[in-house]
């Protein structure tokens, strides 16, 4: 097992950064999900802890061993690849098999520890097949079991679930999250969908632009996204972003009636950020909005999405324009017809500021 | 070694590149194998740079043992390969060899003064030239356009035995074509069609239309049939999408054909030797003949060659970023 | 706009029955989804509908009149493909006027560009007109497909997974604006996809297939609530419905392996052995709850908490509102929603109503 450190790690191609410096710290044992849209540098980010990409600047370390410049195979670290990159030609018990005989171990060994990881995984009855007839779902569990009985320090996985179909997708996610929690393998993981981020990292590095916007639990980067990026990113939708602004000590939303105060949190520490008075970004989750006739915000409804245990309303506060569309969650039996008024207020606990200029979140004070 | 472990390489690595490459052995293995790439490509050229060499040497310097590396060119394998010529009376070069002390001579009197052959006339090589330029340019074009049709049919329409059919054409391509010249010369001097421009355009369109069909499919099949089916949906006829949204597409793969075809008819020689005599005879065989007349003028087969060589090196530079992608599209499917 | 009905088609590709005996109707102006998995016979349906390929049997009637043997141009539909559906060497501009310059139309151009503008316009892709395709990101280039779709004002929108291919909050925005521009504008649309968000979210009507058949056509409300058969309660709804076997023993339901137990519903009569669907949404923490179980896998998704939970030798999937605080090996208590249960028979299908 493993400790992985990345100290000031940069990547460029040419001139261009594809990741900036970046410092990351992975306990024994952990999960971490490097979590962004496709060109953020995730994946380069990984290729370089693996060695298959050579860093520009900064070390890396590996159970505090200076890695940097060891050869891949020297690293003890295994990676899983989205398309599976099993041996065609070979039966899966071989493709199993394959990274052992490459180390030279006994035909014992080798069988013993294959049969280990093959039921860890539940593929006996698939090992004489060849990878062209199993699915997608079999062929991850395959790839797997390939990384998993060379018993490396660490697990690197680049979108294993990318090939695969929604449904299967949600089976195997669970099924990778259950392989870590008996198995306790440090790994980093590497994704572009936030579901699978949240669903399975103790810690989630988003990244965007080659910069790492934020690192922090699911619940952190979901109810505290350090900058307007995360805020969109995270959620299905993302967070609600509209603008207000803070005079007198309460903040007004741009459309609203009402001014309402600012939430208990804020109380200093928006003044502060603001000198006073001045334009702020408000975010709110859809869940955090509450539909009432006496809401502080009104607006039309543009479309209306019924999830099957819930509904989505897609309200327009602006005028007309698709940028005024905010997303509130609503009870899955409420109906409301296309362009019919509604209001609705945020839940003071669940709303959150952010600099319209610097697109940083504004902190909120620990209250007691 | 180890200080490449600790440190890294000396210069900041900004391309994509694995760590084991960038060490220095790796390197300099990477230096070394460039190197021997070079060195091979190099040898590859001497041939060509020979003749370009030979086509630009005086007799003299041709035949000098060892063979001279720096020398003064000159044009008289050129004036050799676009004239007839006979031996110059005695006479002729004496009042050659009085002008050149008084003054200077023209470029002919001067091959003539040195090889002792005066012109008579024009050879026959620009004619020759001439009947390839069109002989391959035209069976180029027919077996493009034929093979696109049938191409087009194979990948898109349910043609009965469609596997058989294809397996048939490329069948032609699976003896030596030259097994059946006997057997074509008879037939043609029979039609009358031995020495015959039409003749020889018909033959290499022939030839080439099972390379032309099979090289098309593939390209076409590359081609999502949705655009089509867009199109036809959108209003058009199926004809109209051929030429509007097929066409532009298939161009690399057109371009990349064509120049497979234009190559073999340019280049096709037994045919030619056997098929034509003289008003049809295109430039290999011509060349090649060139050998057997009197003293062997190597300058002056060497210029020809060149010569024979420049359209097509034209034609595939001019397209050679269609052929690299064409045969790499072509190439890479799953 | 038209309404379109299928009537027994039927089509087979050499032995293999792709449609078998579809029959449905979309309805003018309304927003019809056909859900299906992969190779269920959405996209042949969708082929037969705009005449690139012919059924064996059967008929399609637009308006209530038989369009058979009309070609794809007399049909006037509009298709908009899963990808590959931008003419790749013409500009987005073009690419929208291509239909209507065809030699069906020959809309002349003022009127074409006038077109060419409110399209652009109602999709959000006027700056992108001059540009050639090729350099369209994918979000784009669907648009400008739509877009292409919409100038033409079809009888009939088809549209073969056209969301498929694009990243996730892609794909919910523009699903957003294609269900406010189906709605605003009224066109009927028939929509093919194998995402049950996508069909719950758009449609007003679904049409489930599966290996050929029609097995149930509803609203999105009658699909996710009245699941005709366990296919369907396992195809919508994410994460999946938790799918038990039981047996019915003294009045009382039993899941097999646990220590599970609901009342037998008196209203409908049921067999000795049935399955039972529960949603996940209705499996509810309550300290006081009456069953009890280990929580062996929590995936936090940021707005609920899918939590796995092992009761006797069964596991069941329990969705919760917010990040959950429960911990791995756990003990939760819980209660099951008995009057959103879902009872199937042993060949699958719904029993009562």
């Amino acid at each position: 097992m493993a400790t992985i450190e990345l100290q000031k790690v940069e990547k460029k191609f040419g001139a261009n950064h594809a990741v900036k410096p970046m410092d990351l710290t992975i306990a024994d044992g952990e999960f971490v999900c490097l979590l962004g849209p496709s060109g953020c540098g995730k994946t380069t980010t990984l290729r370089m802890i693996s060695g298959l990409e050579a860093v520009t600047a900064g070390k890396i370390l590996l159970n505090g061993k200076n890695v940097t410049w060891s050869h891949p195979s020297e690293r003890d670290i295994a990676f899983v690849f989205q398309f599976y990159a099993l041996y065609p030609h070979l039966n899966v018990y071989d493709n199993i098999a394959f990274p052992l005989r490459a180390e030279g171990e006994k035909k014992e060994a080798v069988e013993s520890r294959v049969n280990e990881v093959v039921d860890i995984l539940r593929i006996e009855h698939l090992l004489k097949t060849k990878p062209g007839k199993l699915s997608g779902g079999d062929k991850q569990r395959v790839a797997l079991a390939r990384a998993l009985v060379r018993r490396p320090a660490a697990f690197l996985m680049d979108e294993p679930l990318g090939a695969l179909d929604a449904e299967l997708r949600e089976a195997m996610r669970a099924e990778i999250k259950q392989l870590h929690v008996a198995q306790n393998a440090t790994t980093v993981y590497v994704t572009h969908d936030q579901v699978e981020a949240m669903a399975l990292g103790d810690r989630i590095v988003v990244m965007s632009d080659a910069v790492v916007q934020q690192i922090g639990t699911p619940a952190e980067v979901y109810y505290d996204p350090a900058n307007l990026f995360v805020a969109n990113f995270i959620g299905s939708p993302g967070m609600n972003l509209i603008a207000g602004k803070l005079h007198d000590g309460r903040v007004q939303v741009a459309g609203g009636v009402d001014t309402i105060p600012v939430p208990v949190g804020y109380r200093n520490t928006l003044p502060a950020a603001l000198n006073g008075a001045g334009d702020v970004t408000i975010g709110f989750r859809p869940e955090s909005a509450i539909l009432a006739d006496d809401g502080d915000i009104a607006g039309e409804i543009y479309a209306v999405d019924m999830h099957g245990s819930y509904k989505l309303l897609h309200i327009n506060i602006g005028n007309g324009a698709t940028s005024g569309i905010v997303h509130v969650r609503a009870d899955r039996m409420v109906t409301f017809p296309i362009g019919s008024a509604v209001r609705f207020s945020i839940d003071p606990k669940m709303m959150r500021f952010f600099d319209p200029q610097s697109k940083q979140a504004i902190q909120q004070e620990v209250t007691q | 070694m180890s200080d490449f472990y600790e440190t890294g390489p000396s210069k900041p690595v900004t391309e994509s590149i694995r760590v084991d490459k960038v060490s220095p052995k790796a390197r300099r293995m990477h230096n070394i194998r460039a190197i021997v790439v070079v060195i091979l490509a190099i040898l590859m050229l001497i041939p060509i740079l020979v003749m370009t060499q030979t086509a630009f040497k005086t007799r003299a310097d041709v035949v000098s043992v060892p063979p001279t590396i720096v020398f003064k060119p000159s044009l008289e394998g050129f004036v050799f390969l676009f004239t007839e010529r006979a031996i110059a009376p005695p006479g002729r070069i004496k009042a050659l060899q009085e002008a050149a002390e008084t003054g200077d001579l023209s470029l002919f009197d001067r091959v003539a003064l040195n090889s002792g052959q005066e012109i008579t006339g024009l050879s026959d090589y620009v004619g020759r030239l001439t009947n390839s330029l069109i002989i391959a340019g035209l069976s180029t074009v027919f077996a493009v356009v034929l093979g696109l049709f049938a191409a087009y049919a194979f990948s898109r329409f349910p043609v009965a035995g469609k596997d058989d059919l294809m397996f048939f054409i490329l069948s032609t391509r699976m003896l030596p074509a030259v097994v059946v010249t006997i057997p074509l010369f008879i037939m043609y001097r029979q039609l009358g069609m031995h020495d015959t421009h039409i003749g020889m355009i018909l033959l290499y369109t022939v030839f080439n239309l099972s390379l032309s069909v099979w090289l098309l499919k593939g390209f076409i099949d590359e081609i999502p049939i949705e655009y089509e089916e867009a199109a036809l949906v959108d209003g058009y006829t199926r004809m109209q999408a051929f030429y509007k949204i097929v066409l532009p597409q298939a161009i690399t793969g057109i371009a990349a054909t064509a120049v497979f075809c234009l190559i073999f008819a340019w280049n096709e020689y037994a045919f030619a030797l056997m098929l034509t005599s003289d008003t049809a005879r295109t430039a290999p065989p011509s060349i090649a003949t060139m050998l057997g007349r009197g003293g062997i003028e190597w300058s002056a087969i060497a210029a020809g060659s060149l010569g024979f060589l420049i359209p097509v090196a034209v034609v595939v530079f001019l397209l050679r970023n269609y052929l690299l992608r064409g045969v790499t599209f072509g190439a890479i499917r799953q | 706009m038209s309404s379109v009905e299928l009537q027994h088609i039927t089509k087979k590709f050499r032995t293999v029955t792709a449609l078998n005996d579809v029959s449905f109707t979309v309805k003018n102006r309304e927003f019809f989804v056909l859900l299906g998995p992969t190779g269920a016979g959405k996209t042949t349906t969708l082929r037969i509908i705009a005449a690139l390929l012919h059924q064996d049997s059967g008929s399609v009637l637009f308006d209530g009149e038989s369009v058979d043997d009309w070609t794809p141009a007399d049909r006037d539909v509009a298709f908009v493909f899963q990808q590959y559906s931008l003419y790749p060497t013409m500009t987005v501009y073009d690419n929208l006027a291509f239909p209507l310059r065809s030699p069906m139309r020959k809309t002349p151009g003022p009127e074409i560009k006038e077109k060419v503008q409110r399209a652009a316009e109602i999709l959000h892709i006027g700056h992108l007109l001059d540009r050639k395709t090729a350099n369209l990101s994918g979000g784009e280039m669907q648009r400008v497909a739509i877009g292409r779709a919409i100038v033409r004002e079809p009888r009939i929108f088809l549209m073969d997974e056209p969301l498929s291919n694009l990243d996730a909050k892609l794909r919910e925005s523009l699903r957003v604006e294609l269900q406010h521009m189906q709605k605003t504008q009224g066109n009927t649309t028939l929509f093919v996809t194998h995402d049950q968000i996508e069909a719950l979210t758009m449609a007003d009507r679904i049409g489930v297939l599966n290996e050929g058949r029609i097995v149930q056509v509803g609203t999105p409300n009658d699909i996710y609530d009245r699941p005709a058969t366990t296919f369907v309660a396992q195809l919508v709804g994410s994460p999946r419905i938790n799918l038990f076997d039981a047996r019915v023993e003294d009045s009382q339901l039993w899941l097999v392996g646990s220590k599970i137990s609901v009342p037998c519903p008196t209203d409908r009569t049921m067999p000795a052995t049935v399955q039972v669907g529960i949603r996940p949404e209705d499996i509810q923490p309550d300290p006081k709850g009456k069953f009890s179980g280990e929580v062996i896998l929590t995936e936090p998704l940021g707005v609920e908490t899918i939590l796995h939970i092992r009761s006797g030798e069964q596991v069941l999937t329990s969705l919760i509102p917010g990040i959950s605080s429960m911990r791995l090996h756990d003990t939760v208590h819980f209660n099951i929603l008995r009057d959103r249960l879902h009872y199937f028979d042993d060949s699958g299908k719904r029993i009562g109503q």
